[in-house]
C-alpha cells in the first residue's frame, strides 16, 4: 500500500527531524562547516596531546635553543616548528596549549553558564526587587570593557591560570543572565507555562524543566561565542603576565616570554599567535553558523 | 526630546554608583591587609598601622567608609599613587590625551575602512568582493591584537623599516607639552620633522587597535545596509530617477547608519580595553599602560582609580551615543 | 501613436536554466490621457510589469520585450542616464504602502524638493527657495490640510492617507505624462481609499496625464478606468473596454473575479471565491495556467497553452471564450470535463 509506505517513511524523520533539519540548515554555510571541522580537530588534538606531541611540553633541550622551524635554514625535522629560547619544542608546547586553551574556554563558559542561567531564571521568574538588583549589577559589569573587568578581577584574586578563568567567567556572566532573563519573561507568558503551573509543577521544576529548554538555542550560540572570547581574553591575560604563569604552555604567556627574541627568532612569536587566531576563528565561525541555523529570525 | 534626554541621563546614575561600589569593594576584597595594600608598606609596626587605619578611615563601619569614598571621588580625590606619590587623577589626566589620540586615530582607521567595506560588501552581495570583506573582517574580529601588533612591527618596522617600533615621537624631538596631544604639540612646535615623526609613531598602534572595531563595523554596516536596501523607500528613491550613488549614499546609508552608530559607540569601550594591550606593546605612554603597571606593581590606588575613571568614561560615551541615536533617528527624536 | 506601447514584455527571475517567468509576453498600450486598469490577484505579475516599465528590475531579474516605447522613445535603448532623466519626471509611480515608501529619515519637504532638484526646470534646480515654494504648492494640490506645517513633518508623523498624498505630490511634481499607481489605496482605511482614488482621477483629468491603475479590486477599475487588462500568473488573460468587459466577460477568470464582487452576488447572496491560488515558481501547470482552478477546464486546457486572441479592442486567452450568456463557446463539451476535486 502506498499510503502505509508513505506513513512509514514519514515516521522516521519525525524523530530525527529537528536535528536533521538543523544540520541541513547548518551545512549550507561553508564557513560553519570549516568552523566545526576545525573545532573537532582541535578537540582531538587536545585529547590526544600526550600521544600526538613529539616531545614533552616542558622538556628543555639546552643544546637546541632557538632552533628554527624545519623548513628554515638550520632547522631540523626533530623540532618541526623549532624551539623556544630554552630549547623546548614549539610544536609540542602548542599542542599542549590547545588542551589548555580549550579547558580554559570550557571551564570559564561552564561556570559562567551555570551561574548566569540561574541568575537569569531567578531575575526573570521572580521579577521585582530581585530582578532590579541582578540586572543593575549586570549593567555595571557591562559598562566595563571585558578585558578591563578581567584585569580588575585578577587584581583582586591575584595572577594565575585559575584566577584568570574565574575572571573570564565573571566577564561572560552578563550575557547569559540577560539572555536567560529575556527568554524567561517571553516564555513565562505563554500557554504551556500556565498549564504546567495549573498541573501543579513546582517553581524550580517549572523553571528548569519547562522554561529553560525553550531558551537553549540562543544560549548555545552565546556559549559557543563565549568560548572564543574566553580563549582570547585568557591569552591576553597570559600575555600581560596576569594569567597562566611560565612554564605553563599557554599560548599568550608563551608569546610574552619570547618577546625579546622576536627579531632573532620570529617563530617563537608567530606560531602561538597563529594558534590563538585559528582557534578563536574556528569558534566564531561555528557560533555564527549555529546562530544562523538555530535562529530562523536572524536568517535571511 | 527633552524628556528622552532627561530619562537617559537619569539612567546612568545607578550605573555610576554601581561602578563606585565595585571600585570601593576592590581594595576590600583583595586578600591581605587593606592598610598595607593602600599604603604599599609591608610589615609595619602596630602603632603606625593604627594611625594609617584611622587616616584611611578604615576603622569606620563599611557604609560610612563608602560614603566617605564617594565624597572623595565626587571631589576628584582618587587617592595617591604608591609608586609616584602623585594624585591618581593628575596622573590619569596627564596620560589620558595619549590614549585619546591613539583611540581617535584607531577609530578613524576603523570607520574609514570598515564603513566603505561594509557598504561595498552589501552592494556586491555574494560576489568575491563580499566574501573577501566578510572573510577579512571575521579574521580581524578573531585577532589577538597583541599578536597582530607584533606582526605589524615585525613586518613594517623590522622588515621594511618604515615605521618606528615604539613610543609617541623620536627622542631627538623635545616637544614642549601643551595639550598632551602629540600631533597638536608637534604641530605647534613648528618643526615639520617632529610632526612627521609623531604621525609615523601613530600609524601602527592605530592599525593594531582599530582592527577589531573595523571588523565589527564592516559586518554591522553590511547587514544593516542589506536590510535597508530592501526597503520600499529605496525603491521610491530609485523611482524618482535619482542616480545610483544618491540612492545608496543618501537614502539607504542614512537609515543604515542608525544601528551602525550604536555599534561604533559600543566600540569605544573595546578601544579602551584594547588600548591596554596596544599601549603595552608599543610602549605608548597612555592610561592602559599605566593601569597594567599599576596591577603588576600592586599600586592599588592606581588600579582602583583607573578602573573607576575608565568605566565612567565608557558610561559617558554610551550616553552620548544614545543621545546621538536620538538625533539621527527622527522617530525617537519626535517620540 | 500611443503614449506607451509595449509588446511582448517578459520578466524572468532565477537562473537561465530554470527561469521563473514573472511576466510573460505582455502587450500594453496606453493613449495619452487615458486610464487603464490592470487587475489580478497577488502574484499575477502586475506590479512586476510596472517595475519593469520603470526600469527597476534588478539583477538577477531579466527584462526583454519586442517593443517598449514611451512617447516615441525606445525604452530598451535608453542609456542609464537617459532612463533616470525620464523616470520620476515623465513616468512617475506611487506604491502600495505609502508610509514605508517615504524615507523615515527625511522630512516631507526634503523628499519633495529632491524630485524637483533632479527633474525640475532650470530655475527650480537652481533655487532651493523656489523648490520649497513649489513643494508647498504641490502639497496644497493634493489637498493636504495645513500644508505649510506638513512640509517639515517626518513620515512617521503622517497618517497613511496623508503619506499617500505626499507620494502623489512627489509623483506629479514634474507633470508626468504617465502615472503608475500600484495598489494606491489597498493599504489605507476604507474611507480614505475613496478619497485617494478621487484625488487621483481628478488630477488625471485636470492634467490630462495617463494613469495606469494597478489593483486587485475590479470595482475600483470599473469606476475609474476606460480600458482594463486582466492578468493571471504573469500572463494577460483578457483585455477590453471597461463597460464591455464587465458586462460580458469572455475569460473564465474574469468571470470568476466579477462573480467575487459583492454587488454581482446580490441575487445569489453568496460570495463565490475562486478556489486555490496563483501558481508559483514550482507548480506551474503545463497547459493553460488557470486550468487547475477553472470550472470549465477540459483535457485540452490541461495539455496546451492558449494564445491571446482577438482584435485590439478585445482580446482573450482561452480555447473556449465565454459567450454573452456567460457559457463557454466553440465546441466546449461539458462531458469532456473530468470531475475536479
Amino acid at each position: 500500500m502506498p499510503e502505509a509506505a508513505a506513513s512509514a517513511v514519514s515516521d522516521t524523520p519525525a524523530v530525527a527531524g529537528p536535528l536533521r533539519e538543523f544540520w541541513q540548515s547548518y551545512a549550507q554555510n561553508r564557513g560553519a562547516i570549516i568552523g566545526v571541522t576545525l573545532v573537532l580537530l582541535l578537540i582531538a588534538l587536545a585529547l590526544g596531546a600526550d600521544f600526538v606531541a613529539p616531545h614533552p611540553p616542558n622538556e628543555q633541550y639546552r643544546e637546541f635553543t632557538l632552533t628554527p622551524p624545519m623548513w628554515d635554514e638550520g632547522g631540523s625535522s626533530r623540532f618541526v616548528l623549532g624551539t623556544d629560547p630554552v630549547g623546548r619544542d614549539m610544536l609540542s608546547r602548542l599542542i599542549h596549549g590547545t588542551r589548555l586553551s580549550l579547558v580554559i574556554g570550557f571551564i570559564s563558559v561552564a561556570i559562567s553558564l551555570v551561574i548566569g542561567v540561574t541568575l537569569g531564571l531567578v531575575a526573570g521568574y521572580f521579577r521585582g526587587l530581585t530582578e532590579t538588583v541582578i540586572m543593575r549589577l549586570m549593567d555595571v559589569m557591562l559598562a566595563l570593557p571585558s578585558l578591563l573587568l578581567a584585569i580588575a578581577v585578577v587584581a583582586i584574586l591575584g595572577p594565575g591560570l585559575a584566577n584568570a578563568m574565574y575572571a573570564i567567567a565573571i566577564v561572560l556572566l552578563p550575557h547569559y543572565v540577560r539572555l536567560t532573563r529575556a527568554a524567561v519573561i517571553a516564555e513565562a507568558g505563554k500557554e504551556y507555562v500556565a498549564s504546567s503551573k495549573i498541573a501543579g509543577a513546582g517553581t524550580w521544576r517549572l523553571m528548569f524543566n519547562t522554561i529553560l529548554p525553550n531558551c537553549t538555542a540562543p544560549l548555545i550560540v552565546q556559549a559557543t561565542l563565549g568560548f572564543s572570547s574566553a580563549i582570547l581574553d585568557a591569552a591576553a591575560l597570559g600575555f600581560l603576565g596576569l594569567g597562566a604563569q611560565p612554564p605553563t604552555p599557554e599560548w599568550g604567556s608563551m608569546l610574552a616570554s619570547a618577546l625579546e627574541f622576536i627579531q632573532r627568532a620570529p617563530w617563537v612569536v608567530t606560531y602561538p599567535g597563529l594558534a590563538i587566531l585559528v582557534t578563536v576563528l574556528a569558534f566564531n565561525l561555528m557560533g555564527d553558523g549555529l546562530r544562523d541555523a538555530l535562529d530562523p529570525k536572524l536568517k535571511r | 526630546m527633552f524628556t528622552f534626554l532627561l530619562r537617559r541621563v537619569a539612567l546612568i546614575v545607578p550605573t555610576f554608583i554601581g561602578v563606585t561600589v565595585l571600585a570601593f569593594a576592590l581594595i576590600r576584597l583583595i586578600p591581605g591587609d587593606p592598610v598595607e595594600n593602600l599604603s604599599g608598606e609591608r610589615g609595619m609596626d602596630p602603632e603606625r598601622r593604627l594611625r594609617l587605619l584611622h587616616e584611611f578611615g578604615l576603622d569606620k563601619p563599611l557604609p560610612v567608609q563608602y560614603g566617605e569614598y564617594l565624597g572623595h571621588v565626587l571631589q576628584g580625590d582618587l587617592g595617591t599613587s604608591l609608586t609616584t606619590h602623585e594624585p591618581v587623577l593628575t596622573e590619569f589626566l596627564t596620560l589620558f590625551p595619549a590614549t585619546i589620540e591613539l583611540a581617535f586615530f584607531a577609530m578613524i582607521f576603523a570607520v574609514g575602512i570598515g564603513l566603505p567595506a561594509g557598504i561595498l560588501a552589501a552592494l556586491k552581495r555574494n560576489t568575491v568582493a563580499d566574501y573577501a570583506v566578510m572573510g577579512v573582517s571575521l579574521t580581524g574580529y578573531s585577532m589577538p591584537i597583541f599578536w597582530w601588533a607584533l606582526l605589524l612591527i615585525l613586518f613594517f618596522s623590522v622588515q621594511l623599516g618604515w615605521t618606528p617600533v615604539s613610543g609617541r615621537i623620536a627622542v631627538q624631538f623635545d616637544i614642549p607639552t601643551a595639550t598632551g596631544f602629540m600631533l597638536i604639540d608637534a604641530l605647534r612646535s613648528g618643526d615639520p620633522g617632529a610632526f612627521k615623526s609623531a604621525v609615523s609613531h601613530l600609524i601602527l598602534p592605530s592599525i593594531a587597535l582599530g582592527t577589531i572595531p573595523l571588523a565589527v563595523i564592516a559586518r554591522m554596516t553590511r547587514s544593516s545596509m542589506l536590510e535597508v536596501l530592501r526597503e520600499d523607500y529605496v525603491r521610491t528613491a530609485r523611482a524618482k530617477g535619482l542616480p545610483h550613488w544618491q540612492v545608496v549614499l543618501v537614502h539607504a546609508l542614512r537609515n543604515a547608519l542608525i544601528p551602525v552608530i550604536t555599534v561604533i559607540g559600543l566600540q569605544v569601550g573595546l578601544l579602551l580595553s584594547g588600548a591596554i594591550l596596544t599601549e603595552t606593546i608599543f610602549s605608548w605612554p597612555g592610561v592602559g599602560n599605566w593601569l597594567i603597571h599599576g596591577v603588576q606593581s600592586r599600586d592599588y590606588p592606581v588600579v582602583q582609580g583607573g578602573i573607576l575613571l575608565i568605566a565612567t568614561i565608557v558610561i559617558l560615551v554610551n550616553l552620548i551615543v544614545d543621545l546621538l541615536y536620538g538625533v539621527i533617528n527622527p522617530r525617537i527624536r519626535h517620540a | 501613436m500611443p503614449l506607451l506601447d509595449i509588446e511582448g514584455l517578459t520578466v524572468e527571475f532565477g537562473t537561465e536554466a530554470a527561469p521563473f517567468v514573472a511576466v510573460d509576453r505582455v502587450d500594453l498600450g496606453i493613449e495619452a490621457g487615458e486610464i487603464v486598469g490592470v487587475v489580478g490577484e497577488s502574484g499575477s505579475g502586475k506590479s512586476v510589469t510596472a517595475l519593469a516599465l520603470m526600469g527597476l528590475i534588478d539583477f538577477p531579474g531579466r527584462v526583454t520585450a519586442r517593443r517598449m516605447a514611451f512617447a516615441g522613445r525606445d525604452l530598451l535603448q535608453l542609456s542609464e542616464r537617459e532612463r533616470r532623466a525620464l523616470v520620476g519626471k515623465d513616468i512617475a509611480m506611487i506604491f502600495q504602502d505609502p508610509l514605508a515608501s517615504l524615507n523615515p529619515c527625511f522630512t516631507v519637504a526634503f523628499q519633495l524638493m529632491e524630485t524637483l532638484r533632479v527633474h525640475g526646470n532650470e530655475r527650480e534646480r537652481g533655487s532651493s527657495k523656489l523648490r520649497r515654494a513649489r513643494a508647498l504648492e504641490l502639497l496644497q494640490q493634493v489637498e493636504i490640510p495645513d500644508a505649510g506645517a506638513r512640509l517639515n513633518a517626518y513620515p512617521h508623523q503622517l497618517s497613511g492617507g496623508m503619506a499617500q498624498r505626499v507620494m502623489i505630490a512627489m509623483a506629479i511634481a514634474c507633470n508626468p505624462k504617465l502615472l503608475i499607481a500600484d495598489e494606491p489605496s489597498t493599504a489605507l482605511d476604507v474611507t480614505v481609499q475613496a478619497q485617494i482614488l478621487a484625488l487621483l482621477t481628478n488630477l488625471q483629468k485636470d492634467r490630462g496625464m495617463a494613469l495606469l491603475l494597478i489593483t486587485h479590486d475590479l470595482a475600483v477599475v470599473a469606476e475609474t478606468a476606460q480600458r482594463v487588462v486582466v492578468m493571471y500568473a504573469g500572463q494577460q488573460v483578457e483585455t477590453g473596454p471597461v463597460p464591455g468587459l464587465f458586462e460580458a466577460p469572455r475569460h473564465p477568470y474574469t468571470q470568476a473575479l466579477l462573480a467575487a464582487l459583492p454587488e454581482h452576488n446580490l441575487e445569489r447572496a453568496r460570495l463565490t471565491a475562486i478556489a486555490g491560488m496563483v501558481p508559483g515558481q514550482h507548480n506551474r501547470p503545463s497547459g493553460c495556467l488557470l486550468s487547475p482552478r477553472c470550472a470549465y477546464a477540459t483535457p485540452r486546457c490541461r495539455a496546451e497553452q492558449p494564445m491571446l486572441e482577438g482584435d485590439a479592442a478585445r482580446r482573450v486567452r482561452c480555447f473556449f471564450p465565454l459567450d454573452a450568456s456567460g457559457h463557454p463557446t466553440r465546441g466546449w463539451r461539458p462531458d469532456s470535463v473530468p470531475a475536479l476535486g
